[in-house]
């Protein structure tokens, strides 16, 4: 039974991707705020930049950790989840759903990610 | 041995424990290095404090003096003394537990509103180093929140801050553009025209080196305009009569909180104060205490947004700063709690009224002038008719200021006079008396 | 405890001066003044002191609570060095009268930096000391920026600085502070690997400035294979940095200059007993050997053949201005107190002592943690809490027996990680009562696991919810 949602691709640095045409959203999985604990924080990117696939985005912090954001895919930023900054426990509570990052144009094909089976066995080794 | 309470008997039992014969075993991992090690007899207590009472006394702390260029001797009453030096404080450690450090952390945060509320900024953290090192965090937290990385400086921000400033970046991918000042005055005309898109933050200081205060709201909006941000340093006495960082629209401001109770101590420890508007806070550097519940939902305080600093987030936090200036940040806010808003607008009028007469004294003389005609606050440049160096090396028993050519190009004359409470009109009569035909 | 805010009265004030003085409006233009007054608390001197000294009352400390938090050094601090600090020749001394004419007005506080660089050259074999820095951390920085100056000098540009994973966090943050990249290696058995070492230098090569250790490192072990360590990095003329933070565990016993390290920072604050103030002041001076000597800050502290100090600012190459003046001096006079009164030989014993009640104190709790490395430790040693419990659920039971906690989480490599550095001032007593305290700790939380995570209740306030005051951000009383 996989934990992680089949139609997301993922990264080896734990953010998700969904394919959405020409647009993706981009989160964190289960499995990065669970490591990261009760989440405090959620640095958001500026609408209209651009990043390359491995640049930072934004980070997120919890009491006693911070991460930073690392962006799946190369493509530029078009909206981004304001509810976070009041309500960055939505990265907890719903990972996949309300507790999305950003909305990206896809400037390139995202190439190196995993699917949902293969992040499985990534974070079973990471453990 | 002092300080080491063993007895040879639990020497014995406790190297048995272990399992060595000596303490010579316990250091056999560095037995391969040579051993060196030509310091004096330790001496007593009382020759110790006989030595050091000797080499304070060799200090000329008793000569009438005028000194002042950022760093001021102030009364200090000494219920501070009493209160700082109760060891309950001071030999605490950084407050990481919470549950036992709620002294240190309430009295953080009760410093931490009373700069704030002083400089009229929304919040500020625990205190860093000095003024100096309070500026270049000030700049990299600019830095980090626009993504630029020109800095625009004014000529009359402090020099003693400026050349750290310049140290600190030295390894850094930071320009330091600096807008020359004239005649003691800060150009805010030419501040504003300095700032462009790649600039991250124009620095200023109120009242700026020369004692000359201004209002820095037009330079700010210039800042905000390109997306940089204002960064303002000020003297705290003065600032509880001057125009504030919140009213000038500064988004950083920040001081050497010295003169809030902390003694000259020939350069330290003293403390950097620093805040800013709340949309930085999670860029500002050091040491932030926030309130918070414990599980009896009682009201307490704890190291909070430590996610920003070193021991988290390591190459990546926002500053190294680990140890900060805990200590003197509590002498500041037992500092302010004496004096009260009565007590501190009453200082700053009292050493701005001490300086007005010190001027009328000086220009009695044809010779000396003030180096511009801006309103000054209690410290104040004067252009005598001899280099400064000399004139300060020729009065006896009495200092009566700081050369300022040392850092200004053109200014061999001039003088840069400060007033304080301990100083007096006496002593202003006296200096003028003492300088008999030099003006 | 209300806050000092609430305790205030309109119109009551303790300390106002008698002045004659007009109004600022009557002697600055309206628009340079603020609108209102600052809302500062207005109370009387007696309702200040009640407040701080009911807030001290709060706070566990070294003169009341053993305090055995790792890598922090929380020794007993004499009192008679406070005595000295506060001598008004010291405390009243502007430090511009040191630069004025022949510095005549402060020769006995040049004297007093002029001794201190010397006996810390001694103490650590090197051959110049700068007392600017203002803490620990900002002596990584200047030492930092002396190895970029070295580099500069030679011409070349080294970006490199390679950190081993059981460094301080103020390590890596210090290296990026000034501007270097940094690689970080793996320990193996607790020592840098000398093949991971090998490793980093081959991939960086060219670019390799230098080395940043603490040693004893964080995990409170001597490094074994300094020699080769100091060769490896020598060979591509890159330095070594000497992080002093645990210099107790050494004094008299090995000198960093001897071992091959070209830079030191000090931490008087711990190591010669300045007390830690709830957070700092403290100090950190910077020692280099002679290839450094050209860059440190400037001013110098010179003694002239009259026997007479001056200051030097004429060093070209000087990095510049870590500090205004001359650092934290009223910190280095209490260090200088303290080393004169203890001599060689009491510095000595120091070491001694502080490892000895650190083996005895690991020794003693071997079957009460998990302890990973069974050698002799230094000055302080790691533990983790033992399986199934957590060292932070340890650390809040311990306060409710009126210890200070470890440092906990610390060394990240270490599992559940307890800390624990005892000093060489605690008394046998002490570390029995500690080792007893803790033993029934961990077996109360074997019966019971819940039991300990309700620690602790004793003490003026609980566990915090520190989630929400990170959510949701009250920084001051205005702050809603």
């Amino acid at each position: 039974m996989p934990i992680n949602p089949a139609e997301l691709l993922y990264s080896d640095t734990h953010e998700w991707l969904r394919v959405e045409g020409q647009e993706a959203v981009v989160g964190i999985t289960r499995f990065a705020q669970d490591a990261l604990g009760d989440i405090t924080y959620v640095e958001l990117p500026d609408i209209g930049s651009a990043f390359q696939a491995g640049q930072t985005f934004g980070s997120v912090e919890s009491v006693k950790a911070a991460s930073d954001l690392v962006a799946p895919a190369d493509g530029t930023v078009t909206a981004v989840n304001t509810a976070l900054e009041d309500a960055p426990e939505l990265l907890n509570t719903s990972p996949y759903g309300k507790g999305w990052i950003a909305r990206i144009e896809l400037t390139a094909k995202p190439d190196t990610l995993m699917d949902a089976a293969g992040y499985d066995v990534f974070c079973a080794t990471e453990k | 041995m002092p300080y080491i309470p063993h007895t040879p008997q639990e020497l014995r039992e406790m190297l048995d424990v272990v399992g060595v014969r000596g303490t010579d075993d316990l250091f056999a991992d560095i037995a391969m290095l040579p051993k060196h090690f030509n310091l004096p007899k330790g001496q007593s207590e009382a020759e110790v404090c006989a030595l050091f009472e000797m080499l304070a006394a060799k200090n000329r702390t008793d000569a009438v003096s005028f000194l002042g260029a950022g760093f001021y001797a102030h009364d200090i009453p000494k219920a501070v003394d009493a209160l700082a030096g109760r060891s309950e404080f001071y030999t605490a450690y950084t407050p990481y537990q919470a549950e036992c450090s709620q002294g240190t952390l309430q009295a953080i945060f009760e410093f931490q509103t009373a700069i704030s509320r002083l400089f009229e900024m929304d919040c500020a953290n625990a205190s860093v180093y000095d003024g100096g090192s309070a500026i270049f965090e000030a700049a990299m937290t600019a830095a980090r929140v626009t993504k630029k990385n020109t800095l625009v400086v004014d000529e009359a921000v402090n020099p003693f801050w400026r050349r750290m400033l310049n140290t600190y970046l030295a390894g850094l991918d930071i320009d330091v553009k600096t807008v020359p000042q004239t005649n003691g005055a800060s150009n805010l005309a030419a501040l504003s025209a300095a700032v462009d898109n790649g600039t991250a933050a124009v620095i200023v200081q109120n009242p700026n080196f020369f004692g000359v205060p201004a209002d820095y709201t037009d330079v700010f909006a210039a800042a905000r305009a390109h997306r940089a941000l204002g960064i303002i340093s000020v003297y705290p006495i003065m600032q509880s009569v001057l125009k504030t960082p919140g009213e000038m629209g500064a988004d950083i401001a920040v001081a050497e909180g010295q003169s809030l109770g902390q003694p000259l101590n020939f350069g330290g420890p003293w403390l950097g104060l620093m805040t800013c508007r709340k949309e930085h806070i999670r860029q500002f550097p050091g040491r932030i205490v926030g309130r918070a519940e414990d599980r009896d939902g009682k009201t307490g305080y704890v190291l909070t947004l430590q996610a920003r600093e070193q021991h988290i987030r390591r190459a990546k936090a926002t500053s190294n700063i680990c140890s900060n200036q805990a200590l003197c940040a509590l002498r500041a806010l037992i500092y302010l709690c004496l004096l009260g808003p009565r007590g501190l607008c009453r200082l700053a009028e009292h050493n701005m009224d001490l300086a007005r007469y010190a001027v009328e004294r000086f220009t009695s003389f044809k010779r000396v002038e003030r180096l511009n005609t801006l309103p000054f606050a209690a410290e104040v440049a004067l252009r005598l008719p001899l280099p400064a160096e000399k004139f300060v090396a020729a009065l006896k028993g009495c200092v009566p200021g700081y050369p300022v050519a040392r850092h200004y190009a053109g200014m061999n004359n001039v003088l840069l006079l400060s007033c304080t409470e301990v100083n007096s009109r006496a002593q202003i009569d006296s200096m003028i008396e003492a300088t008999g035909g030099l003006l | 405890m209300n806050t000092i805010f609430a305790k205030s009265a309109p119109g009551r004030c303790a300390a106002v001066i008698e002045s004659q003085a007009p109004t600022a409006s009557a002697m600055l233009p309206a628009t340079l003044l603020r609108a209102r007054p600052p809302r500062l608390p207005e109370c009387s001197e007696l309702d200040i002191v009640r407040h701080f000294t009911n807030l001290s009352k709060q706070n566990f400390n070294v003169d009341a609570n053993f305090y055995p938090l790792g890598s922090c050094t929380m020794k007993y601090n004499p009192k008679f060095t406070e005595y000295v600090a506060a001598l008004p020749g010291f405390t009243q001394l502007h430090p511009l009268l040191a630069q004025l004419g022949d510095a005549g007005r402060a020769q006995g506080a040049l004297r007093c930096l002029y001794e201190t660089e010397r006996l810390l050259c001694e103490i650590t074999g090197m051959e110049a000391f700068s007392l600017q820095p203002m803490a620990g951390a900002n002596g990584e920085f200047a030492g930092i920026s002396l190895i970029a100056a070295y580099h500069k000098a030679k011409g070349r540009s080294r970006r490199v600085l390679i950190i081993p994973d059981s460094a301080h966090g103020t390590n890596p943050a210090s290296a990026a502070l000034a501007g270097f990249d940094i690689v970080n290696i793996e320990s193996r058995d607790g020592m840098v690997d000398p093949q991971a070492l090998a490793d980093a230098i081959a991939a960086h090569n060219d670019n390799v400035a230098g080395l940043m250790m603490t040693c004893p490192n964080t995990l409170g072990l001597m490094e074994t294979h300094l020699p080769a360590i100091v060769r490896q990095l020598h060979d591509i003329d890159a330095l070594l940095y000497y992080d002093g933070a645990n210099m107790n565990a050494i004094l008299g016993k090995m000198r960093v200059g001897d071992a091959g390290f070209d830079v030191v920072h000090l931490n008087p604050h711990k190591t010669f007993g300045t007390p830690h103030g709830g957070g700092g002041p403290g100090s950190g001076p910077v020692g280099v050997n002679a290839r450094l000597m050209p860059f440190l800050p400037v001013p110098r502290v010179e003694k002239q053949p009259d026997g007479n100090y001056r200051l030097n600012d004429a060093l070209p190459q000087s990095i510049g201005h870590i500090a205004p003046f001359y650092g934290n001096f009223g910190v280095t006079v209490k260090a200088l107190a303290y080393i004169l009164r203890l001599g060689g030989e009491g510095l000595e014993r120091v070491a001694e002592y502080a490892v000895l009640n650190a083996n005895y104190l690991k020794k003693r709790l071997e079957d009460v943690l998990d302890i990973p490395f069974s050698r002799l430790c230094a000055h302080e040693f790691v533990a983790s809490a033992p399986e199934g419990m957590h060292a932070l659920d340890i650390a809040k039971a311990l306060l409710d027996r009126g210890f200070h906690a470890p440092t906990i989480y610390f060394p990240l490599i270490v599992k559940e990680c307890l800390m624990t550095e005892p000093t060489e001032t605690e008394s046998k007593e002490t570390l029995d009562a500690y080792v007893e305290a803790l033993r029934d700790i961990v077996s109360r939380g074997r019966d019971n696991p819940h039991a300990l995570a309700e620690t602790p209740t004793t003490l003026p306030a609980r566990r915090f919810d520190e989630t929400a005051a990170a959510r949701r951000i009250r920084l001051t009383e205005d702050m809603v």
